[in-house]
């Protein structure tokens, strides 16, 4: 159907979702491309959730229309789902059964045959490092080994996308580097992730594209250096610190740099489009100066994200204040 | 359109697990236990009484379900009140359990429909149900054999399986409104109490509203009333809101079924009787006809609500 040459996995246009009046899912259109790790970001109740049930086929779409690798997930749910993981938001498993049969329980409603079954779970547990608990009552699970029995359901059956909703929400920082490590082997072995976060730096770590939801739309789409370029103005902040005289001139005379900020006598702030680190050292060693310090800020989509709302906020002032 | 694939895909998975995990529940055995404790009590005073009058009943093994002994109501009176609670017991976290306990959004994002959870969970509890009253069944047969030492006819065995059939769909119409009650609220206890509430109204409260309602649609005719006697109008009207209740159903059931010498269940003209052998049993096929409206009104109650629960899952969201 809509499963283009470059391999879209999910194609969703004008996707919309109405409860009464209210869109919370409002006309968004976007591709996702096979193997690409794709974040969707935004404040709770922004619509990622619903979107991520729209694309499984578990709540109706009210306009527009979406494409799982190549299936209309409304119409041929269970084609979907038998290729689709999904991790849900706090994920609940039966307290009173193991690991295994948890995982056993719903293997068997992917119709798999019980030798494949014990294998693929036996498999999934070691990858996800769970395999000495494997018959321990999930009542005496921790969060983060929730998650990752999470992700092993998804190991088990195969998937061609997973799709995590805040699968680091309430983990401990040594949980959910070992989570998004686990992330990374699946990008690794070519599964398409789909990312759902409002956790900023993690998504910046794991995803090559992300989609920032504000109130059912997406209002910023792409790579974050992109992003960065787009919002920020620039795509670098570079810090020198050094001495020698008449130095912020030299800085800023250097092609590229839009700004020098002189935080202190000896420490200068500049934007630039480019990294203009190797022309920042040549500028120091020019003045004579002794360069003691040269660091690069990556873009960071906390930056942007803060940007792009503040912005927000104040247009929406500015609106008020004009009318 | 037509969606692909079939309903019942995973109902098997569903089914075995649920029924699985309704056997080894605690709940299961305490009602379990309940029921066989409060059932063994009924027989043992039934047994007693019967060993009296052994020689003058052609139907004994069937006495042993119906004969009450004060102070303790017949063994059929016990389950017609027991069999829903334990079928509540069974269905009212069956739906919102799954939200509560986040595992539902999990469970359908696996190929299988809406349909298969809600079904697999509906037999489980069946099965759960009908093999407990098959294991009273049993009982009751055993403790006949060994305490009466009467083996039981061919037409007392036939019986007390038509009763045990519709002691299935008795409980079946409690089940199916338990999973209502559990997809309608989202809390496991609102649920519950509210199944708890239908359950005590209509088997206590109906019974004494049903004829206060009857008199006030249809007054007693005092002319009828001079002779002692109850006005025909009234009567009618008296069993028809009775009928409402599927308790009112069961043990209306279970009177014609159990009781071979049962000609009818509602007001009877006197022409009717002419050449009727008064205390005779009728054949077990007369019997069933009797009570075929009643097993069909339990049987239709069952799927209804079912139905009514059906939807209203099919068109809830999934989310928390």
């Amino acid at each position: 159907m809509s499963e283009t040459a470059n391999d879209i996995v999910i194609a969703a246009r004008d996707l919309t979702k109405r409860y009464g009046d209210v869109s919370v899912v409002d006309r968004i259109t976007f591709d996702i491309a096979k193997g690409e790790t794709f974040g969707l970001l935004g404040p709770n109740g922004a619509g990622k959730t619903t979107t991520i049930l729209m694309m499984l086929g578990l709540t109706e779409i009210s306009g527009g229309s979406i494409h799982v690798l190549g299936d209309d997930p409304a119409r041929a749910p269970l084609q979907v789902k038998r290729r689709v993981g999904y991790l849900p938001d706090s994920v609940g498993f039966y307290d009173h059964l193991t690991a295994v049969e948890n995982l056993a329980y719903t293997s068997k409603l992917m119709g798999l045959r019980p030798a494949e079954r014990a294998r693929r779970i036996t498999a999934a547990l070691a990858r996800v490092r769970l395999l000495d608990v494997a018959d321990k009552r999930v009542a005496t699970f921790s969060r983060g080994m929730r998650q990752r029995l999470g992700l092993a359901e998804i190991i088990v059956k195969q998937a061609e996308i997973a799709i995590l909703d805040e699968p680091t929400s309430g983990l401990d920082p040594q949980s959910t580097i070992e989570f998004l490590g686990l992330v990374g082997e699946l990008r690794a072995e070519g599964v398409t992730v789909l990312l759902s976060s409002h956790m900023l730096d993690q998504v910046q770590r794991v995803c090559n594209r992300v989609a920032l939801f504000q109130s059912g739309r997406i209002v910023l789409m792409g790579a974050v250096a992109d992003l960065a370029r787009q919002v920020l103005g620039a795509g670098f902040v570079v810090e020198v610190e050094a001495d020698g005289s008449g130095l912020d001139r030299r800085l800023a005379a250097i092609p590229g740099v839009t700004g020098v900020e002189t935080l202190a006598a000896d420490r200068f702030r500049m934007t630039a489009d480019r990294d203009v680190r190797p022309d920042a050292a040549r500028a120091v060693v020019a003045a004579n100066g002794s360069l003691r310090r040269l660091s690069v800020d990556e873009p960071s989509l906390e930056a942007i994200y803060a940007r792009y709302f503040q912005s927000q906020a104040g247009e929406t002032q500015g609106a008020r204040h004009a009318a | 359109m037509r969606r692909e694939g079939s309903p019942f895909q995973g109902v098997g998975a569903v089914a075995v697990k649920e029924l699985a995990d309704n056997l080894s529940s605690a709940r299961m055995f305490v009602l379990e236990w309940l029921i066989v404790l409060t059932a063994l009590a009924a027989l043992y005073s039934a047994i007693d009484s019967l060993r009296r009058t052994t020689a003058q009943d052609p139907f004994l093994l069937l006495r042993l379900f119906t004969v009450n002994h004060a102070p303790l109501p017949s063994f059929v009176a016990i389950l017609g009140f027991l069999i829903p609670l334990m079928a509540i017991g069974l269905g009212f976290d069956a739906i919102n359990g799954e939200h509560n306990r986040r595992t539902l959004s999990r469970i359908l994002a696996q190929p299988i429909y809406r349909d298969a959870l809600l079904i697999g969970k509906f037999l489980a509890g069946l099965v759960t149900l009908a093999m407990s009253l098959a294991a009273l069944w049993l009982m009751v047969i055993g403790l006949g054999l060994i305490f009466l030492g009467v083996p039981p006819g061919g037409e007392e065995v036939a019986r007390s399986l038509a009763f045990l059939v519709i002691a299935v769909f008795y409980a079946g119409v409690w089940l199916a409104l338990a999973m209502l009650l559990s997809i309608v609220f989202r809390s496991s206890a609102t649920a519950a109490l509210v199944a708890l509430g239908i359950w005590l109204f209509l088997t206590v409260l109906w019974p004494m509203l049903a004829p206060a309602i009857a008199q006030v649609i249809a007054p007693p005719d005092p002319r009828y009333a001079l002779l002692g006697l109850q006005t025909p109008d009234t009567g009618i009207w008296t069993q028809m809101l009775s009928r409402i209740s599927p308790n009112h159903l069961f043990s209306e059931a279970m009177v014609g079924v159990l009781s071979p010498t049962t000609r009818t269940l509602g007001p009877v003209f006197l022409e009717q009787l002419r050449g009727a052998v008064m205390g005779a049993p009728l054949p077990l096929s007369q019997s069933l006809i009797i009570v075929w409206p009643q097993t069909v009104g339990l049987i239709a109650g069952t799927i209804v609500l079912f139905v009514i629960g059906y939807i209203a899952f099919q068109r809830q969201e999934v989310r928390a």
